[in-house]
């Protein structure tokens, strides 16, 4: 069903009872032209795309449980495109297009809200950094402000300004960068790529990869086995295990990051306000809970739960950035397993088996890159050929030394 | 998560840095491209033991080699990083507590 005004009416009117589910529960098919592993918002962005763009015509999604119980539905939606480096910035903002049609598209409220990410900064050498990443942004073709510090104070006039180690000098703001509602991205992708034929297999884990001559035919699962001359990996935290799957070794180690929410309160945040220098980020849902996090506990884990010392450090920095938070209450927090490489940036890539693809290495901050990442490697899967935005993002470039180390961090995998 | 380290004693997470899979403990003898990428870059990042590079940067600055369970956060064993030079691969061999919690390794 087109979800309309006149829909809605008229259901409700009909005291709601006549919806029909959003999607298919299919059995699964003995083959696919396409098989994705990993039904998160990338795998069902890259099925959908592989349906819409490209017109294959039988698509499998495989999930390991339900759709949208992974990084999908545990992340801080955040939606921006204001990265430095060339390779990552024209991916980010082809992305970020992709975000600002979504509705339309997929004709589902994803409750994309551009009320801008503000980047503070708090000296002189990071104002200069800013005023870099800001043209840079602009070459691209995307918004950036360089704000002084009153610029600053206009928008959030809550901040602690005069914090002696961090006094704010000014911030970065990018207007058109906002929040998404996060379920909603993985079920309006779910229901617009069933709605083209795409098979989503819940509960069918991938236990094997059937490789034949250095190719790719198929994979086993918990629902049988299934052909496919065309596999791709979009696992997230749990990539290595099914790359392993195919023998293969993957430059990425599994990390936890914790984010947290409070109850609900009036609006008080204008948008998305980053604090680098404390390794803190806030923003507040349409519901009205203050989402917030830091940074990596920093050692790898698949517990999908922290530590007291990360919780304590993201505390303190919120406290310090506006102490106004220490009124609010915090409801609920969680770890979730991300997928760090080692220069930060993702990989959307062949491998060297045949008809297997990666797609994965999103570090922390792979929601805003959910409809593009399906894109590109929708595209790389159906031409054969790498989408010319993420012809970067490669598996190889560790080897070959192109890396794409935003932050200027170096080697190792928590640092990013 | 405490971690118990060899020279002092078991201690508080917050006085401990974190550097990565132990297999850095291990670098190559030759300046094989191949290898060195390996070295840098690639891991088993297993979901169970790992062994991993710990620094007490906020005790006695010893840097230690700690088999920890990646699902549970459980800490399997601590040694010190220069007894361990040249033991390759988390657990392997090694008598290990078995942890609760989901495993798909």
């Amino acid at each position: 069903m087109r979800y309309s005004v006149l829909s809605i009416l008229k259901n409700a009117l009909a005291g709601d009872v006549a919806w029909a589910p959003v999607w298919r529960d299919p059995e699964p098919q003995p083959a696919y032209d396409a098989i994705v592993i990993g039904g998160g918002g990338h795998g069902l962005a890259t099925a959908y795309y592989l349906a819409r763009n490209h017109r294959v015509a039988s698509v499998a999604v495989l999930e390991r449980g339900l759709i949208g119980q992974g990084n999908v539905g545990r992340n801080t939606t955040i939606v921006r495109a204001n990265y430095l480096l060339r390779g990552n910035s024209e991916f980010y903002s082809h992305s970020l297009k992709l975000w600002e049609g979504l509705e339309r598209e997929l004709n589902y409220n994803v409750m994309m809200s551009q009320r801008g990410v503000l980047n503070l900064c708090h000296s002189d050498a990071q104002r200069d950094a800013f005023a870099r990443r800001g043209n840079q942004i602009r070459f691209q073709g995307d918004d950036a402000v360089l704000l002084d510090r009153e610029g600053v104070r206009r928008i959030a006039p809550f901040l602690n300004f005069d914090d002696l180690r961090f006094p704010i000098h000014g911030g970065l703001l990018q207007v058109r960068a906002g929040t998404a509602r996060h379920d909603a991205v993985a079920w309006g992708y779910a229901r617009a790529a069933d709605a083209r034929g795409v098979d989503l297999l819940q509960n069918c884990e991938v236990t094997g990869i059937r490789v034949e001559n250095g190719r790719v035919c198929g994979v086993e699962t918990t629902r049988g086995a299934i052909a496919a001359e065309k596999v791709a990996i979009v696992a997230a935290g749990r990539s290595g295990q099914v790359a392993a799957l195919a023998g293969l070794r993957l430059p990425i180690e599994s990390h936890v990051l914790q984010a947290f929410v409070t109850e609900g309160l009036k609006p008080v945040l204008p948008g998305v306000v980053t604090f680098g220098m404390g390794h803190f980020y806030i923003s507040q849902s349409d519901k009205g809970g203050l989402v917030f996090g830091g940074d990596l506990d920093s050692y790898n884990s698949y517990a999908a739960r922290g530590n007291l010392p990360a919780v304590e450090h993201v505390m303190e920095a919120g406290m310090a950035l506006m102490p106004m938070i220490g009124r609010a209450r915090v409801l609920r927090s969680w770890g979730s397993i991300v997928d760090m490489t080692p220069d930060g940036s993702p990989i959307i890539d062949r491998t060297p088996v045949e008809g297997l693809f990666l797609n994965a290495g999103w570090c922390y901050g792979g929601f805003k890159a959910t409809p593009a990442s399906g894109w590109c490697l929708a595209h790389l899967m159906a031409t054969g050929r790498p989408h010319p935005v993420a012809a970067r993002l490669r598996l190889d470039r560790f080897a070959s030394g192109r890396v794409l180390d935003e932050e200027g961090a170096g080697a190792q995998h928590n640092l990013h | 998560m405490r971690i118990a380290c060899p020279l002092c004693g078991e201690r508080d997470l917050r006085e401990f840095t974190y550097r990565g899979a132990a297999v850095l403990l291990d670098r190559p003898a030759e300046p094989d491209p191949v290898a060195f990428d390996a070295y840098l870059h690639l891991r088993d990042n297993p979901a169970g033991p790992n062994a991993e590079l710990w620094h007490h940067a906020f005790g006695c600055r010893a840097w230690l080699r700690v088999v920890r369970d990646t699902r549970t956060h459980a800490i399997l064993e601590v040694g010190l990083a220069r007894d361990a030079r040249g033991r390759l691969a988390p657990g392997v061999g090694e008598a290990v507590v078995p942890a609760e919690g989901e495993g798909t390794a």
